[in-house]
């Protein structure tokens, strides 16, 4: 819809049309990139080491993947970026070691009350702070405010009672599987076969049942949903649940991964989640899931080039990167922002 | 409740209050740049603790591992702090408010992920010393003034005195300023962005203005605060300490220079005194009091009373 620059002739046209198709194509022109990139590190550097780093970043971006959903969930319901989501997986992972390390529960059963207790966190902090602050029209930068202080308190409470000591799940970090020549962790196979067989579940869900089709519905456009007939208070309390339950899985396939835990793991994560969120354009669940996915991949591509020091600096590039390019994401419709 | 008991003693303590002014004073300067970012311009800047970062860093890599005077490298690495802001800003200030917000706690956690990890610059985690050389002459001509007065042997007193004197003087100049036509240009940006433009003015521009300015002072204040703490360390920069500034900032009232300060000093003391709670608990857990209580003041105020002690409600328009 841009007025014609004056500035014509055919070089003029020529890069005219060569931007119109990535713009008109994001997705593609973001999944050409990532081929691309892929393909210059095999060139450099081998299908053996890239292959290796590919395994770890499917891992680490299954977790991110679990954590994004969430957090665009939520913006996209409530409008609110929930920069508490963060700590709501540090609180995933801590309470797994609650039930895991101190009662001596086995981990899968551990990492089910955690899904159940941060879900009820996620429940409990909208009956409380949210839902209040939504009646009171509340503005943006309360909304922002609020959610940086609710991560302080989560944060600090559960440095309260655990203190600052890394802690650990009680796991197998040591027993690793190598086929051809790569290796994986034996229970980082088992966190990304959940992460990714959890992930699947979400997008059926999402995709296939009344209730997903509603969260989406709300997370679209709120008012339009409640004007259908769509019980919103239901969905809201739905998307809690879901969000929360999803990051507190997160939070323990992340440290089950790793290997160790500090109360800051779930901060340092949250950028990396925004990243994902925003990549795959704010409020779109699909696209976080991809978001989260191509995030891990970069940070672990990133160690062949750069020292691993740096790979969280990548998702923080990646993520203004994509907010000076493209703010609505590769999976967002094109608007004003 | 005798795990409660505090021991009052603290309080007639003239050294706490002197390290209670310093910090109120550097976070004064700190939050004058929110101020200005959030008050009266309405843009949502989180990554304020990164420009405390670079300033510190930038004066005192100039001094040590350049070999910069120290006086030549304050405005040195105000004008780093300015590009930082300049840099940020421009691809960044035309997105929405929560972007903005984004983008700005990334740019903070890059800064301090830098600090962290160029070690040979930086010195890492050890952090980076021996910067101060210039100031500790200054520090002890003022001692001799005060030795006239009795007050010689207290060597943190001329830090708290500059700190202050700085901190009023901008204060000053900033209610100056605010009532120019510029000024005022903030606050219509701050009101209705889109009404500001239709006047014909460049938007942009000033927003990019008000948070270079705000760059500016994060940076002047982490010069006050390398000098407090005889170095600089990346755990001096984490976003905790941007959201230390907010809340100074929400508890004094925005659009309010003078509230930054009776929000900056109501804040530390808060802070500081529970450093004297004789809770039967280790350290960390006490520093995790004090945090969840910087948490639980932020929840509070924006929910019951989000202009503060001393702002407008009618200035209150950071809505959707």
């Amino acid at each position: 819809m841009e007025a014609g620059a004056p500035r014509s002739g055919i070089a003029g046209s020529l890069t005219r049309r060569a931007l119109a198709w990535p713009r008109a194509n994001p997705a593609q022109a973001a999944g050409g990139l990532l081929l691309a990139a892929m393909l210059a590190l095999a060139i450099a550097y081998g299908i053996q080491p890239l292959a290796q780093r590919t395994i770890n970043g499917v891992v680490s971006g299954s977790y991110f993947a679990l954590g994004a959903v969430g957090l665009t969930l939520v913006y996209g319901t409530l409008k609110l970026v929930n920069f508490a989501h963060g700590d709501m997986l540090t609180f995933g992972a801590y309470v797994a070691f609650l039930f895991n390390v101190t009662i001596g529960l086995p981990i899968v059963v551990a990492a089910l009350c955690a899904i159940a207790v941060t879900a009820a966190l996620g429940v409990a902090s909208d009956r409380v702070m949210w839902r209040p602050m939504r009646a009171k029209r509340a503005g943006l930068l309360q909304l922002l405010l609020m959610a940086i202080g609710l991560a302080f308190v989560i944060r600090n409470a559960i440095q309260l009672v655990a203190g600052t000591a890394p802690r650990r799940l009680d796991v197998d970090v040591t027993t690793s599987i190598a086929f051809l020549g790569l290796r994986i962790g034996r229970t980082e196979l088992i966190a990304v076969v959940v992460g990714l067989a959890t992930l699947a579940g979400v997008v059926l869900m999402l995709r296939h049942t009344l209730l997903g089709k509603q969260m989406r519905a709300l997370s679209d456009n709120f008012d339009l949903a409640e004007v259908t007939g769509i019980d919103t208070d239901r969905i809201v309390v739905a998307t809690w649940v879901f969000a929360a339950g999803l990051a507190g899985l997160a939070g323990v396939l992340l440290v089950a991964s790793i290997g160790s835990m500090t109360i800051n793991i779930g901060f340092f994560v949250l950028l990396s989640l925004f990243a994902a969120v925003i990549l795959g354009g704010i409020g779109n669940a699909y696209g976080a899931l991809v978001g989260g996915m191509v995030i891990g991949l970069a940070q672990e591509w990133s160690t062949l080039v750069l020292d691993a020091r740096w790979k969280v600096a990548v998702g923080f590039a990646i993520l203004i990167a994509v907010l000076v390019v493209r703010p609505s994401g590769i999976f967002g419709r094109e608007r004003t922002l | 409740m005798t795990t409660f008991a505090f021991t009052l003693e603290a309080f007639t303590d003239i050294d706490f209050w002197i390290g209670v002014g310093i910090l109120a004073g550097t976070y004064t300067i700190f939050a004058l740049g929110l101020q200005i970012n959030v008050g009266f311009t309405g843009i949502v800047n989180f990554g304020q603790a990164g420009f405390m970062a670079i300033g510190a860093y930038t004066m005192g890599i100039l001094v040590v591992k350049a070999g910069w005077s120290f006086w030549l490298a304050l405005p040195a690495a105000t004008a780093v702090a300015m590009a930082a802001g300049l840099l940020i800003g421009l691809p960044s200030l035309r997105l929405r408010a929560d972007y903005f917000a984004i983008v700005t706690i990334a740019f903070a956690e890059i800064v301090r992920y830098v600090a962290q990890n160029a070690r040979e610059l930086t010195g890492g985690n050890q952090g980076l010393l021996g910067y101060d050389d210039a100031w500790a002459d200054v520090s002890f001509w003022i001692l001799d003034r005060l030795d006239a007065i009795g007050m010689g042997d207290q060597f943190l007193l001329p830090l708290l005195l500059v700190t202050w004197i700085t901190a009023l003087v901008l204060i000053a100049v900033l209610s100056v300023v605010q009532r120019t036509p510029w000024g005022r240009v903030l606050r219509a940006i701050r009101e209705d962005e889109d009404a500001a433009r239709a006047l014909g003015k460049n938007t942009f521009a000033y927003k990019l203005q008000s948070l270079m300015i705000g760059a500016a002072l994060g940076a002047l204040a982490g010069y006050f605060l390398a000098l407090n703490l005889a170095f600089v360390s990346p755990e001096s920069f984490e976003p905790l300490f941007t959201f230390i500034g907010y809340a100074v900032l929400i508890l004094g009232g925005l659009a309010s220079y003078a509230g930054v300060a009776l929000g900056a000093i109501v804040l530390w003391t808060l802070l500081e005194a529970t450093r004297f709670l004789d809770l039967p608990l280790a350290a960390e857990k006490v520093a995790a009091l004090r945090f969840m209580l910087v948490g639980l003041l932020l929840i509070l105020l924006m929910a019951y009373r989000p202009q503060g002690i001393l702002g407008k409600r009618r200035e209150m328009v950071l809505g959707d």
